[in-house]
């Protein structure tokens, strides 16, 4: 049975207790953060345990790697706290599950892209920077068969992602990859952190999107031409799993010719999309929702970005339409970079 | 044929007969399906059409002639396989063809369609004029025959032989050899390109004419070929690939736009006129080209372009598709469809309805007398207009 | 005087006039489970005068006449199940006059649903009507004979509550209006003069609609459609209440279905909301979501899944596709919102015995007055047996919406049966007397409302 490695003395020696004091929900006293993870590492009740948002960020914050967040989901679990009602619990456990047939296993004994739970995104995919590269999941019947299944933290069921994630990672392996270029980076987060953190062994090695993306233009360099547009990135909560790699984000911008504004809320300060905070159990959280999204288009705003770039397909889809809206466009890392080499995305006008 | 044998059998009952096939993208009426809006009774809507043909094939319904003029007088249009939301869409007009293509093993052919299969195989065009006069529209004007140029321009049998259409061949000719385009014609030696052939079901004739062209172009060495016709820039684009041809297909408008854009096409004269633009289905439906028509004549000084609201994939078809321009199936009453067109051109208060097809051309200027719209409103292709911008007429 | 087939040529024209087998054939059928029929001719006439014309001789030859709309019930009412003359509509397609002071709009009764949204999108964009979830060929005047309801119905009720005068053309082939038209003004009420509620629910036997008028709302500049789901059926009666109680939304329906997979089991709310401004939208949202629905979001027991901005007029189904084969019935009702939970529990289990993924929609209809429920079955119509099962399916429905104190929407013959069975003598009497006067040659739509 797979089973978290959470080591209680990392927080008993711990000096900063940035994985709650850093956190932007959880209102609490910087003198009682200790006492409240040491309540959640021994079992116990805690008020943390209701007012996570499960924004990911304390993965992030924590200077030890102690993974506070996959503690969190692990106790709102045993505790039967549902951090969203049980309906989306029971829709949200459900769409995961395969039920158009067994996927197609071709062996590639060498570099894939999984487009995972977004088959239907191969569109994005497309060009030169993609070419050559063997992609698995392209069929969106049978997409969930590669599904890394750690949207579950939002929901409190650690206990889901353990039971079905190894037989992901195993219909991934029939492939016989050398490397995995993860479409998400969720995917990589649960490949690099999570199957670690509760031992999971993953027999391929996991590539970032934005790495490979960022080894291809250093490729295709001779064809870039800057594009010469202000852009802001919404960083998907997901990138907390993966800290080392969002600073492919500033060298994609810097080699594509991309000015990232100044902004308040970037980097270690983002702002979550607000996706999974609007259809939170707590009292409040489409309001809430909303006005950490108007904080952040805000934010966008008054730095003067003109694009907004996304990781996430999840967080384009919540912000999307609002940023259009306010004269912002959005648009996916990968179509910013076919931008840049003298392609043109679908869609791109 | 029992309908087990049938290419589509698997598929063509999953036509719920729902309509949507009948609209234009903006929904504004249904008119938008060419046999449909000719005579509005169910039989000629896309999903009559497939519960028919599924009724023949099953031995539901006998064959009659009136069956098979309502099979072929759909025009291939395409505009049901955009409204059509069921994943099948893809294959609405080839389980039309594929019928047809029965009809034709069992020579069970309208008149018309028998007429018009015999002319192509027995004079290489639908008319049924002579071979020799095949190159004729060319005489006097300054274009060249082939002889390993860049481009071939391959005419068409409309642009060849329709009186109207011809001042169009001209035109484009006469356009493209000024601006230092290198291209050739093949005269009294070019042959129909089959689109027509191929869309009637007649498969063995569609083969055997695109082998020929084929082959003739690969000995005269082609690379390159600009089409007058979007009709026959679908066949050799899309279709012979299929029998080996591998040649870098252009409808005119495209090579036109690249000229414009590199200043090499002179439009300073203007053109002093409201126009609004016809979207010929081979162009639009089949082959995506809705901008490059658009973007040539908004570059001609003077010219003001106005949509009708039926435009780009919503685009009424001028009703001559899949030989109708010669079979005939959907004239002969208001209700047709390229009168209809007109009356959508003319709502628009454009004095001039421009063209990229010699088949659209004719059409809707036949169209265009018989709703006595000749004082307020005249068709002409868009190589005319640059001509006459550019001072080459 | 030449034969019937000629005096349609003459009334009409050659081209809009058939006795040919192919259009026969196509004008047989429905497209649910009814077996098909033959008609003896069809016609599709472009005026009232024509209609008026074809009556006097279908009058005079005793022959049955079936009139047709969009032809998309579903549930075989233009089948002509006693041959005659099938009366093809859909050419009288004339919007006639949109008022838009007086929000209203006179159209041929051939107007298509996606004909009007579309128009009114493009002329009046200020202006919408109560569109239903039809494929967008439906016609207006069909939809409202059959009482249908649309995007509108929580404020405003039924789309037959919406009329404001009818032309009709009465079996015998004189030409009557109905509402403020009858006196020689505009269309603009269907009131105060004597009630003749003579043409709604009877299925076509009573006379052909040929223009009406029907009222038209503001469309607000914002509309979209926010989602909640439950996943205990019993609590959707009072989540109705509730929402209805706020007078915010436009539309109200609650549903669920077998596929896609994920939502099994649940109760999907879609709940319409307009507003002019942001500020306006936001009220309306915080008074759903949050004060009406907030006790269900932090009880567990009800999630909101978000706000969809902009409608998709005319809707896009694919129901017909469900079982790859190009067919789908299903049974309507107007049913007590109360019913909700049993509705759904039973039509599952039909469903589920005749091995059809189930679909169960409930659209609110006003104020909680009542509720449109429908039970669909998709079939292959290459299957025989899947349109049996599906038939066989429809019927124990039927049966199970009078059961649970429900009344038949647009019943087809077995259902026009049951309720017949069940009709108050008196009612029955009246209905036989009006049939009798109105068509006194039993032409109209013949097999229909048959044995009042």
């Amino acid at each position: 049975m797979y089973a978290l490695q959470f080591d209680e003395t990392k927080c008993l020696d711990c000096h900063d207790q940035d994985c709650l004091t850093k956190c932007w929900y959880v209102e609490i006293d910087p003198n009682g953060v200790r006492e409240e993870m040491l309540k959640i590492a021994r079992g116990e009740d805690s008020f943390v345990l209701r007012e996570c948002v499960t924004c990911y960020g304390c993965e992030e914050y924590c200077p030890t790697g102690n993974h506070p967040f996959f503690l969190i989901v692990e106790r709102q679990e045993a505790f039967g706290i549902q951090p969203v009602p049980s309906p989306l619990v029971q829709r949200a456990v459900n769409l995961g599950l395969p039920f158009r047939g067994e996927p197609e296993i071709k062996q590639t004994n060498g570099p894939v892209l999984n487009m995972a739970a977004f088959s239907e995104l191969t569109p994005l995919i497309q060009g030169r920077l993609f070419e050559g590269l063997p992609v698995i999941s392209t069929d969106g019947r049978k997409m969930f068969h590669y599904f890394c299944q750690l949207m579950y933290l939002h929901y409190g069921k650690s206990s889901v992602i353990k039971e079905r994630l190894p037989g992901i990672i195993d219909t991934i392996a029939r492939h016989k990859p050398t490397e995995v270029i993860c479409f998400h980076d969720e995917c990589y987060g649960t490949y690099t952190s999570y199957c670690p953190a509760v031992g999971i062994d993953v027999p391929f090695t996991p590539v970032h999107f934005f790495e490979y993306l960022y080894n291809r233009l250093m490729e295709l360099k001779h064809l870039i031409r800057p594009v010469g547009l202000n852009v802001a990135y919404q960083r998907p909560c997901s990138s907390r799993l993966s800290p080392e790699k969002h600073r492919f984000v500033g060298e994609i911008f810097r080699l594509i010719g991309a000015r990232e504004v100044e902004r308040e809320f970037v980097g270690e300060n983002a702002l979550c999309c607000g996706g999974t905070i609007q259809g939170q159990r707590r009292q409040g959280s489409r309001k809430r929702a909303a006005a950490i999204q108007d904080k952040n288009i805000d934010d966008m705003k008054k730095a003067g970005a003109e694009v907004c770039v996304f990781n996430c397909p999840a967080c384009l889809q919540t912000l999307g339409g609002m940023l259009a809206r306010e004269g912002i466009r959005p648009v996916y890392m990968s179509d910013l970079c076919r931008l840049a080499i003298g392609e043109t995305p679908a869609g791109w006008r | 044929m029992p309908l087990d044998t049938y290419k589509f059998h698997d598929l063509i009952h999953r036509c719920f007969r729902c309509g949507y096939c009948k609209f234009p993208t903006n929904w504004m009426d249904t008119n938008n399906c060419p046999p449909y809006a000719r005579f509005r009774m169910e039989p000629y809507s896309c999903g009559g059409r497939l519960w028919l043909t599924r009724a023949w094939l099953n031995e539901t319904l006998d064959w009659s002639e009136h069956l098979a003029e309502i099979l072929y007088s759909c025009t291939t249009c395409r505009n049901c396989e955009i409204k059509c939301p069921l994943s099948f869409n893809v294959d609405i007009v080839n389980m039309v063809v594929a019928a047809r293509g029965e009809m034709v093993e069992q020579g069970k052919v309208p008149p018309a369609v028998k007429r018009f299969l015999e002319n192509i195989d027995l004079h290489g065009n639908p008319y049924g004029s002579a071979k020799s006069r095949r190159g004729a529209w060319a005489e006097g004007a300054a274009i060249e025959r082939y002889s390993g140029q860049e481009y071939l321009y391959y005419v068409g049998c409309t642009g060849s032989y329709d009186t109207r259409a011809q001042n169009s061949s001209r035109a484009l000719g006469v356009l493209l050899s000024k601006a230092g385009v290198s291209l050739g014609v093949l005269g009294a030696e070019e042959n129909c390109d089959g689109n027509e052939v191929d869309k009637l079901g007649e498969t063995g004739l569609f083969e055997m004419l695109a082998e020929d062209n084929i082959a003739r172009y690969n000995d005269l060495g082609v690379k390159k070929i600009i089409t007058l016709s979007p009709h026959a820039y679908n066949a050799m684009k899309n279709l012979y690939p299929r029998y080996g041809g591998d040649f870098q297909v252009f409808h005119y408008t495209q090579i036109l736009l690249e000229l414009i854009n590199e200043g090499r096409l002179d439009v300073s004269r203007g053109f002093d006129a409201q126009v609004t633009y016809h979207d010929p289905c081979f162009l639009g439906r089949w082959n995506g080209e809705y901008e490059a028509p658009r973007k040539l004549l908004a570059a001609v000084p003077s010219l003001r372009l106005v949509e009708m609201e039926k435009n780009r994939d919503a685009a009424l078809c001028c009703g001559g598709g899949a030989g109708n321009f010669e079979i005939d199936l959907l004239g002969g009453s208001e209700s047709s469809p390229a009168r209809r067109r007109v009356r959508e051109a003319a709502a628009t208060g454009a004095t001039i309805l421009a063209v990229a097809c010699p088949k659209c051309l004719v059409m809707l200027e036949d169209a265009l007398k018989a709703e006595e719209l000749e004082g307020m409103l005249a068709i002409r292709d868009i190589a005319e207009i640059l001509a006459e911008a550019g001072g080459t007429e | 005087m030449g034969t019937i087939y000629q005096e349609l040529v003459d009334i009409v024209d050659a081209e809009h006039v058939s006795d040919r087998p192919e259009e026969l054939y196509i004008y047989s059928f429905d497209l649910g489970t009814a077996e098909p029929h033959r008609p003896d001719y069809v016609v599709a006439p472009r005026m009232t005068q024509q209609v008026q014309e074809i009556m006097r001789l279908a009058n005079r030859e005793k022959v049955p006449v079936v009139p047709l709309g969009g032809g998309l019930s579903l549930a075989g009412l233009a089948v002509p199940l006693k041959g005659g003359i099938l009366i093809d509509l859909k050419r009288m397609d004339s919007i006639i006059e949109v008022n838009e002071k007086a929000r209203y709009a006179v159209l041929e009764c051939g107007v298509s649903q996606a004909q009007l949204t579309s128009y009114l999108a493009r002329q009046h964009p200020g202006l919408t009507h109560s569109e239903p979830g039809a494929p967008p060929t439906a016609t207006i005047a069909g939809n409202v004979l059959i009482h249908g309801q649309g995007d509108l119905a929580q404020p405003y009720g039924f789309n037959s509550d919406l009329v404001n005068g009818l032309e009709v053309v009465l079996p015998t082939g004189e030409v009557c209006r109905f509402g403020s038209c009858a006196i020689g003004v505009s269309w603009f009420t269907n009131h105060p003069l004597p009630d003749m509620g003579l043409f709604f629910g009877w299925c076509g036997t009573t006379g052909i609609v040929t223009k009406l008028s029907i009222r038209l709302f503001p469309a607000k500049r914002l509309r979209g459609v926010g989602q909640f789901v439950v996943d205990d059926e019993e609590l959707v009666p009072e989540i109705m209440e509730k929402i209805t109680r706020t007078q915010m939304a436009e539309d109200v329906i609650a549903y669920s279905r077998a596929i896609p997979p994920f939502g099994m089991g649940l109760q999907h709310f879609t709940v319409n909301i307009a507003a002019d401004s942001e500020k306006e939208l936001e009220f309306k949202q915080e008074l759903i979501w949050d004060d009406a629905l907030g006790e269900y979001i932090s009880r567990g027991v009800g999630g909101y899944l978000g706000f969809t901005r902009g409608l998709e007029r005319p809707q896009i189904s694919k129901t017909s596709d469900y079982k790859k084969g190009g067919g789908f019935e299903y049974v309507g009702s107007v049913m007590p919102i109360e019913k909700y939970p049993l509705c759904y529990r039973r039509g599952r289990e039909i469903s589920e015995k005749h091995d059809i993924p189930y679909t169960v929609t409930g659209r609110c209809i006003g104020a909680g007055h009542s509720m449109m429920f429908a039970w669909t079955y998709a079939f292959n119509r290459a299957d025989p047996e899947t349109m049996r099962q599906a038939r066989q399916a429809l019927h124990e429905t039927d049966d199970l919406v009078l059961e649970l104190g429900g009344v038949i929407w647009k019943p087809g013959t077995y259902g026009q049966q049951l309720i017949i069975e069940r009709l108050d003598p008196g009612t029955r009497e009246l209905m036989r007397r009006i049939k009798a006067v109105l068509d006194p040659g039993g032409i109209m739509n013949p097999g229909n409302w048959e044995g009042i």
